[in-house]
């Protein structure tokens, strides 16, 4: 609760050093502010306690994806301050509209009451559209922001229409209350309705096979820092969402239900994989490999009852190798006008540090051990064995093989091809970013205890 | 002090020689690679008095996976092989100069150390770390340093490094699936496992398609003859002398006493894949023109025949499979190294370009002649030795087996000594041909050494690793 009153406040204070001039301080004072929000959220974590009539329910799973979803802001916002150097008027705008997705973000995870989700969902995605838009004399930047706002925006109806028939079946938008009724009587068949239309809703925010068609021309038309913003931290927050909603309002998931689940998860990751191996854009390449991404994050729905923390454990591999990644890409890809793959030849001579960390969260993704990506994988596989989906665990085990394919494109090209041209300038901030995202990265792969026990 | 010890140095040496700069990093690794050796044999006089040198530590909770080493006999031969090897290959390298040297040698360095890891680890998970993680460094140098041209050695390297992770993913699916019957993944734990028929076959099954493409076993040996050929000398070396030994290795600790009746099951086929990879080897490196394709095929033939006695389940090929390992980890390196030493000079590997040598080198050709002959199995060297071991195995299953298997001995007399005439032999080369240097005669020296010293009395190594191998193989019979 007091996290998140302090991120509006956080973001309210941007907004104010643009009327005091104070644009040059807002950087660093963000990500101090962040990193006081980060410990207090870590101070409230052993903690249960609901607010407002139960609208936000602070829980060590809301807690623990919270510090998540600060840590990976702290990064975004410490790189804007390279990308947005060419706007340093608008600079504030783009902080706060970070933070404001934050709080959004926040919401989503802690919420106790339907209204409070619907809340967050909409303030992280109305932040989005206008962040893909953001570039605003770029024609594909205004495409994709509207793209992204006519798909959104009938997602969110879809989400909505579910909400009101789980109203109209259950009485109420609580969703304790919920859970308690759904267990009891005879359920109307309109509840069922309105989770699978609640859960599509999500799916879509995911980019989940077949709700995935959004995903690529968003992810290639929006500003490089948007399309990291949206791969990392908007699909973890809608996947622990996802989480939360199922476990919480229904929980004991029917069979029929897994093997839709099921299915989902098998096209996510094959389209995903089969997609980004024909793809000479980076960026594309990215969106594609995160659906499939996507698809083995929603292999934990399978075992609610025991995954929540594999969830967490494999949204912060996938997502701190993202922003290594991502960090990696805005250096090379600035000031140029694509991010096509031929951009990033010959970076093992011209640039090792940055190629070796790029190599590092490619080979994370696709699951090469001592990455935490492996051990995500690893224990993912390992409850979806348990929880009796051998077949699904099979067709992972060979997308992952098929993954290696377009990431090893990458890496190729990086040390195998010739540079067309010579880079200049070292900013310290990028390289800074990297280094702690891939660093923390192997740390959980060498410790991943950590995470794991945290919510038991 | 335990096996942990090694892996350290190995791995410190590697960030040492990365810092150490271009011009120091050969002479950095070789001083880390020698103090790992050096490290060992201490190691082995330990435990050789009955110390205990395994360690062990809880390395996660949820899932129970511990950080083990475990040093048997078996194990600390490998061990012994690998870092003897290790400084070898880097002296031998002390002539060549590479691009970006302190990045080469700290690759090396790391290979050493995840191979290492892979022959100490006694937990499934970790050692499935190690063994991924020896695949990284070998594509980077295979990929960066090695020659022809790009487009060709890229499409190569990505094949072998797509096989073989495709192939461990199968094992790592078995190791999930092995930890939900047994709730740990310690190889002891492992070992007492009751598992029926039909899931041990398809372990058995998801084991081998990881192993039978490292090793490897035909028909999953596609890879290789063009990654050795690409891929330079010393990559080379490191991948024939010491990690195909990883897939063999692999075999004897996990597969076998982890799916026993499994392997009994599939014995035959088995065998016969690996006299088939015999046979084949050898009739394909009949006709080779590219020296180090030659040298790649009778590999193949001869690790065919160390896999076909492994599978025979019996002491005697367990034990001529791991003395028959040791021997030919040294067998490759001397000859890759003979041909980067003609290359050197000559610049090329086609056999009918060279010949004519021995006038003008009589040291390389009496040295070489020595190594041809220890790969062709003459009695009193190491290879001896091994071969019969395995060949006797071979025929207590089935007297056709050794039969067949024997003509290895046959053809790879024959191609191996016509080879070394089109090589060596003839009319005075008129390119002159400078007589090799201390660096490279005493690399050879030291292999010609190890081979005929073991050769004449391999006592040593034998204690060494059998009482090791009687326990496996009493956890193989276990279902007796």
């Amino acid at each position: 609760m007091n996290t998140l009153i302090a991120i509006i406040g956080l973001g309210v204070l941007c907004l104010l050093f643009e009327i005091l001039n104070f644009r040059k301080a807002i950087i660093p004072i963000t990500i101090l502010g962040l990193l006081a929000v980060l410990g207090l959220t870590v101070s409230e974590f052993n903690s249960t306690e609901a607010y407002y009539n139960n609208m936000l329910v602070v829980s060590k799973f809301s807690v623990a994806f919270s510090s998540l979803f600060i840590v990976l802001t702290i990064f975004l916002v410490a790189l804007s301050h390279n990308f947005y150097e060419n706007h340093p008027a608008k600079i504030s705008d783009f902080i706060a509209i970070k933070i404001f997705m934050l709080a959004g973000s926040v919401a989503m995870v802690s919420f106790g009451n339907l209204a409070m989700f619907f809340l967050g969902i909409e303030i992280l995605s109305i932040s989005l559209y206008v962040l893909a838009a953001s570039d605003r004399l770029s024609l594909k930047s205004n495409e994709a922001g509207m793209k992204y706002f006519l798909m959104g925006s009938f997602a969110s109806g879809i989400l909505l229409f579910g909400i009101c028939l789980i109203y109209g079946a259950m009485g109420t938008f609580d969703i304790a209350e919920i859970s308690e009724l759904s267990r009891s009587a005879e359920l109307p068949v309109w509840f069922t309705i309105g989770i699978i239309l609640v859960t599509i809703g999500m799916f879509f925010k995911i980019a989940a096979v077949p709700f995935h068609f959004w995903a690529p021309d968003v992810y290639e038309g929006s500003p490089a820092l948007t399309t990291a913003t949206m791969s990392t931290l908007a699909k973890v927050v809608a996947m622990a969402t996802l989480y939360k909603l199922l476990t919480t309002m229904n929980a004991d998931i029917s069979y029929p239900f897994q093997i839709v689940i099921v299915v989902i998860s098998m096209a996510s990751m094959t389209v995903g994989n089969i997609m980004a191996l024909r793809q000479t854009n980076v960026k594309r390449m990215l969106a594609f490999s995160g659906i499939s991404h996507a698809g083995f994050m929603i292999m934990t729905l399978l075992s609610v009852s025991t995954s929540a923390s594999s969830l967490l454990y494999y949204a912060s591999a996938y997502s701190l190798a993202g922003i290594a990644a991502f960090s990696v890409i805005l250096y090379v890809c600035k000031n140029r006008d694509n991010e096509d793959i031929t951009n990033f030849h010959g970076l093992g001579k011209t640039n090792p540090l940055l190629a070796v960390i790029l190599t590092g969260a490619l080979l994370s993704m696709a699951g090469i051990p001592i990455f935490s990506g492996f051990f995500a994988k690893l224990i993912l596989f390992d409850q979806t064995i348990k929880a009796g989906y051998l077949v699904l665990v099979i067709v992972a085990v060979v997308n992952s093989i098929i993954s290696v394919g377009y990431y090893f494109k990458l890496i190729l090209a990086m040390f195998a091809k010739e540079s067309n041209e010579e880079r200049t300038g070292t900013p310290f901030i990028i390289y800074a970013v990297a280094i702690i995202a891939i660093v923390l990265n192997i740390a959980l792969g060498l410790y991943p205890s950590f995470v794991l026990d945290l919510l038991g | 002090m335990n096996v942990s010890l090694i892996l350290i140095l190995l791995l410190v040496g590697a960030i040492a020689t990365y810092l150490a700069g271009d011009k120091l990093a050969s002479k950095v690794a070789l001083f880390f690679s020698l103090a790992s050796l050096g490290g060992s044999i201490v190691l082995l006089n330990h435990f050789n008095l009955g110390e205990n040198i395994s360690f062990i530590s809880q390395w996660i909770n949820k899932p129970n996976i511990s950080f083990a080493l475990k040093a048997d006999g078996l194990a600390i031969a490998l061990l012994l092989l690998t870092t003897a090897l290790t400084p070898l290959i880097i002296y031998s390298s002390f002539s060549t100069t590479y691009k970006n040297a302190k990045a080469f040698y700290a690759l090396v360095l790391f290979m050493s150390f995840a191979l290492v890891g892979t022959f100490l680890a006694a937990d499934g998970l970790l050692y499935y770390i190690f063994w991924e993680l020896s695949l990284i460094p070998i594509y980077f140098i295979a990929l960066i340093w090695g020659n022809g041209d790009l487009e060709e050695r890229k499409k190569a390297v990505v094949k072998f490094f797509i096989y073989t992770l495709a192939g461990s993913l199968f094992m790592l699916v078995s190791f999930v699936y092995l930890y939900q019957k047994a709730g740990s993944l310690l190889v002891d734990d492992l070992y007492k496992l009751n598992l029926t028929e039909a899931e041990q076959c398809w372990i058995f099954l998801a084991f081998l398609a990881a192993y039978a493409i490292k090793i490897p076993l035909i028909p999953f040996h596609t890879w290789q003859a063009n990654v050795y050929q690409k891929a330079p000398t010393t990559g080379t070396m490191l991948l024939s002398g010491i990690m195909l030994k990883m897939g063999l290795y692999s075999i004897i600790r996990w597969q076998l006493p982890i799916a026993p009746l499994a392997a009994k099951e599939y014995m035959d086929v088995l065998i016969g894949l690996g006299i088939a990879g015999v046979i084949y080897g050898s009739i394909v490196a009949l006709r080779q023109a590219d020296l180090k394709k030659l040298l790649a095929y009778s590999s193949l033939a001869h690790v065919g025949l160390i896999a076909a006695g492994t599978y025979t389940l019996t002491l005697d090929g367990l034990r001529g499979s791991v003395l028959q390992m040791v021997a030919h980890g040294f067998i490759v390196v001397g000859l890759f190294f003979v041909a980067e030493i003609i290359f050197r000079r000559y610049e090329t590997r086609v056999i009918s370009e060279m010949g004519g040598i021995r006038t003008q080198s009589p040291k390389l050709t009496s040295l070489f002649l020595l190594i041809v002959l220890a790969s062709i199995a003459l009695p009193s060297t190491l290879n001896f030795v091994g071969e019969f071991t395995l060949l006797y195995s071979l025929s207590e299953i089935n007297i056709w087996y050794a039969l067949l298997g024997g003509s290895t001995l046959i053809l790879g007399a024959y191609y191996m000594l016509k080879m070394f005439q089109y090589v060596m032999l003839g009319e005075t080369n008129s390119r002159i041909f400078k007589d090799i240097t201390f660096n490279e005669g005493f690399t050879l020296v030291i292999v010609v050494a190890v081979l005929f010293v073991f050769g004449m009395y391999p006592k040593p190594i034998v204690d060494l690793i059998t009482p090791s191998l009687e326990n496996i193989l009493t956890q193989i019979n276990r279902f007796n």
